[in-house]
């Protein structure tokens, strides 16, 4: 494992230029997987950095009311995991923001981890966010999506004590998710003070890009951590602009464009200097 | 992962400390509350070594929820059967009338040891939410108890008793609107309330330690009906039957048994109104292995790994999952899961007001159900330990409108 990861080298380079890394995160298949492609076409158009991309779940205890009902809606379609794979796979990946698979690991487990990671990989996912997987459990899973030359992504929380931060980084690679807030996903107006002393003394323990996520809400926030975070991740606030599309060819124009000039907003911030 | 164990076989020496029973168990959560985790495992695991934490619950269990209950012989229903002798563990006796409160008891204690002032839980058919909102008045805690809105409708009594209690309830309205949903609100309440709140959880489920912790709680309802039985009939019981939902009462009731290679032990699930998909709560007689609400369990979930709706006729059985320990018994065969349907729990329920004079849950109709086929099977001489988990006050609105009969 000499040669660096997608995810690794867009973070890298992100550095070389004193930019923050733009995350945004969206929901797979709602309203449908045409849908998706296109606000994923739409981001990488407005410079975003990496997408993230749930996979939505029936029962996920780590996010809130928006991107539960964003879940909810993709599943009641009948929105199945291979239309995800197939989907992305549809897209020039290579020329796209690198791609994040957000999933919970019911879904990893069932389809078999080995499976799941190959097939995701095969689609043109550079990482995995599995939100429920704690560093504790995560070695064998690990080691397969290393073997597939893609990135797991570690968590650390506002609840992680140091030593056990400590040995979460161990196994970090691609960047550290750093929840800003206990408790789930969701917009908020203002983040804990504590948080950029996390963040402060995690770059001490760690070579490994810093990002930050949960309850982000716009470019204000990304001044409050542009010397503490290497990377912005936003989740509800771009979840609920989707609940625009899938309704009217005007309405997923205006959406499509109001998510983009978003994004692009965010990553005006997080290039600032 | 899954490192394929061969089935060995069952002991009472599980889990391991990182919350193994055989390979189910564990912890499959957020990070935010890992550190929560391991903290009430340690908290836990003092408690237990102290006396004073142990005699407080024994008083407390004695004085307060009325323990220990009978164990009953049911010469009416024997003699219906005309086979095996059947004895009925009495926790329907219990303060608020289920075995729930045997577990938030125990919790609450550990809450007031943890220094945490506020308690939240989900509630089913309510019988944990109102034991736990009696144990939260008891000793002065806030209590926020989630509930699924479909059962609000079937469960009123026991939401206007929480209530009664100072308890807020609050509706769930997402998903299937029942028990796994009010788990997911709960989990979400504590992810942001964990530094001072303490999640009692109901049943055998969730994340380690809870699966452990629920069960050793419940475990005085084996060892008082193993003590009961020996004391009333020189000997063991052949079979000890329970209802299985989440697991709890089962779990208590088999665990002191686990060692007695001549006991038998049979778990009864929700049967609902027939084998396909949606139509049952019977997770491991029809369900796959998978995760779901922290642990690695069977899971009834379709070949995504979504989790599937299920019907029960009960509010307390209609569960998707089921406690790791449970897998663990199943796949090392010690104990024998079957599934009883609505209808036949329905029938056994009045069965057991006209023989015995004793309302059951709708929960506990279930276990009695299956106790009356085997029963017949049985000779004479044998006998028959069922845990009848709960009464059936609480149901009785419910099961007039399934009879046909309105009360209002
Ligand atoms: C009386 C009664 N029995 C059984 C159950 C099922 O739970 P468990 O399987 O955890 O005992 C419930 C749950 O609400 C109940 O109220």
């Amino acid at each position: 494992m000499t040669e660096q990861t997608r995810i690794a080298s867009t973070f890298a380079a992100l550095k070389e230029d004193g930019h923050l890394a733009f995350m945004p995160f969206i929901t797979a298949g709602d309203p449908d997987m045409d849908a998706t492609l296109a606000v994923i076409r739409e981001l990488g158009a407005r410079g975003v950095d990496l997408i993230e991309v749930g996979f939505p779940y029936s029962d996920p205890i780590a996010d809130g009311p928006v991107i539960q009902a964003s879940y909810t809606r993709a599943l009641d379609k009948g929105l199945h995991g291979n239309d995800i794979f197939e989907g992305v796979a549809s897209l020039p990946t290579d020329e796209l923001p690198a791609l994040v698979a957000m999933a919970s690991y019911a879904l990893l487990f069932r389809r078999g981890v080995e499976q799941f990671v190959k097939q995701a990989v095969e689609a043109g996912f550079a990482g995995f966010i599995i939100p429920d997987l704690p560093a504790d459990e995560a070695e064998d899973v690990g080691k397969i999506v290393r073997a597939h030359g893609a990135d797991l992504i570690q968590l650390v929380s506002p609840m992680t004590p140091k030593d056990r931060a400590i040995s979460i980084l161990k196994a970090a690679s691609g960047f550290v998710y750093c929840i800003s807030v206990a408790g789930t996903t969701g917009v908020r107006d203002d983040l804990p003070p504590e948080l950029t002393e996390q963040l402060n003394w995690l770059r001490t323990q760690t070579d490994v890009p810093l990002a930050v996520g949960f309850g982000i809400k716009g470019p204000e926030q990304v001044d409050i951590l542009r010397d503490a975070a290497d990377g912005v991740i936003v989740g509800s606030a771009i979840v609920r602009m989707m609940e625009g599309l899938g309704k009217s060819a005007e309405g997923d124009a205006s959406t499509l464009a109001e998510i983009g000039a978003f994004a692009e907003s965010m990553v005006q911030a997080t290039q600032k200097k | 992962m899954s490192t394929e164990t061969a089935p060995q076989k069952a002991t009472s020496q599980v889990p391991d400390s990182s919350g193994r029973f055989g390979e189910f168990g564990r912890r499959f959560v957020p990070e935010t509350l890992m550190h929560a985790l391991e903290e009430l495992t340690r908290e836990y695991e003092r408690a237990q070594q102290d006396p004073e934490f142990l005699a407080e619950l024994d008083k407390l269990l004695s004085t307060f929820v009325g323990r220990p209950n009978p164990l009953y012989f049911a010469e009416r229903l024997t003699e219906h059967c005309g086979g095996a002798r059947i004895y009925l563990k009495r926790e329907d006796l219990n303060h608020t009338g289920a075995h729930k409160i045997n577990n938030t008891m125990g919790q609450v204690l550990l809450t007031r040891r943890m220094g945490k002032k506020r308690v939240i839980a989900e509630t089913g058919a309510g019988q944990h939410g109102v034991a736990t909102a009696v144990a939260c008045a008891r000793f002065g805690l806030d209590c926020v108890v989630y509930m699924g809105e479909e059962d609000i409708r079937r469960q009123k009594l026991n939401v206007f008793n929480m209530k009664m209690m100072g308890a807020e309830v609050r509706a769930v309205s997402s998903g299937s609107r029942t028990l796994r949903d009010a788990i997911n609100e709960a989990m979400r309440d504590w992810m942001s309330s964990v530094e001072h709140t303490h999640y009692i959880i109901g049943s055998v489920v969730g994340p380690h330690p809870f699966p452990m912790m629920v069960r050793d709680f419940q475990a005085i309802i084996g060892r008082e009906a193993r003590q009961q039985c020996l004391d009333a009939e020189t000997r063991l019981p052949d079979e000890v039957i329970a209802c299985v939902g989440g697991g709890s009462n089962s779990a208590g009731m088999f665990y002191p048994f686990v060692d007695d290679e001549s006991v038998a032990l049979t778990g009864v699930e929700a049967g609902g109104r027939g084998p396909a998909p949606g139509d049952h709560a019977s997770t491991l007689t029809y369900g796959n292995k998978g995760v779901l609400h922290g642990s690695y369990s069977y899971v009834l979930q379709d070949e995504d790994g979504q989790t599937q709706d299920v019907h029960s006729i009960s509010a307390g059985l209609d569960y998707p999952g089921v406690g790791p320990e449970h897998s663990y018994w199943k796949d090392t065969g010690r104990v024998n899961y079957v599934s009883v349907t609505d209808n036949e729990a329905l029938e056994a329920l009045q069965t057991m007001a006209k023989l015995e004079g004793i309302l059951p849950a709708i929960e506990s109709s279930h276990a009695i159900a299956h106790t009356l086929k085997a029963a017949k099977q049985r000779s004479k001489d044998e006998i028959i330990v069922v845990c009848l988990s709960g009464r059936g006050d609480k149901d009785v609105y419910e099961v007039a409108r399934l009879l046909g009969q309105d009360l209002d």
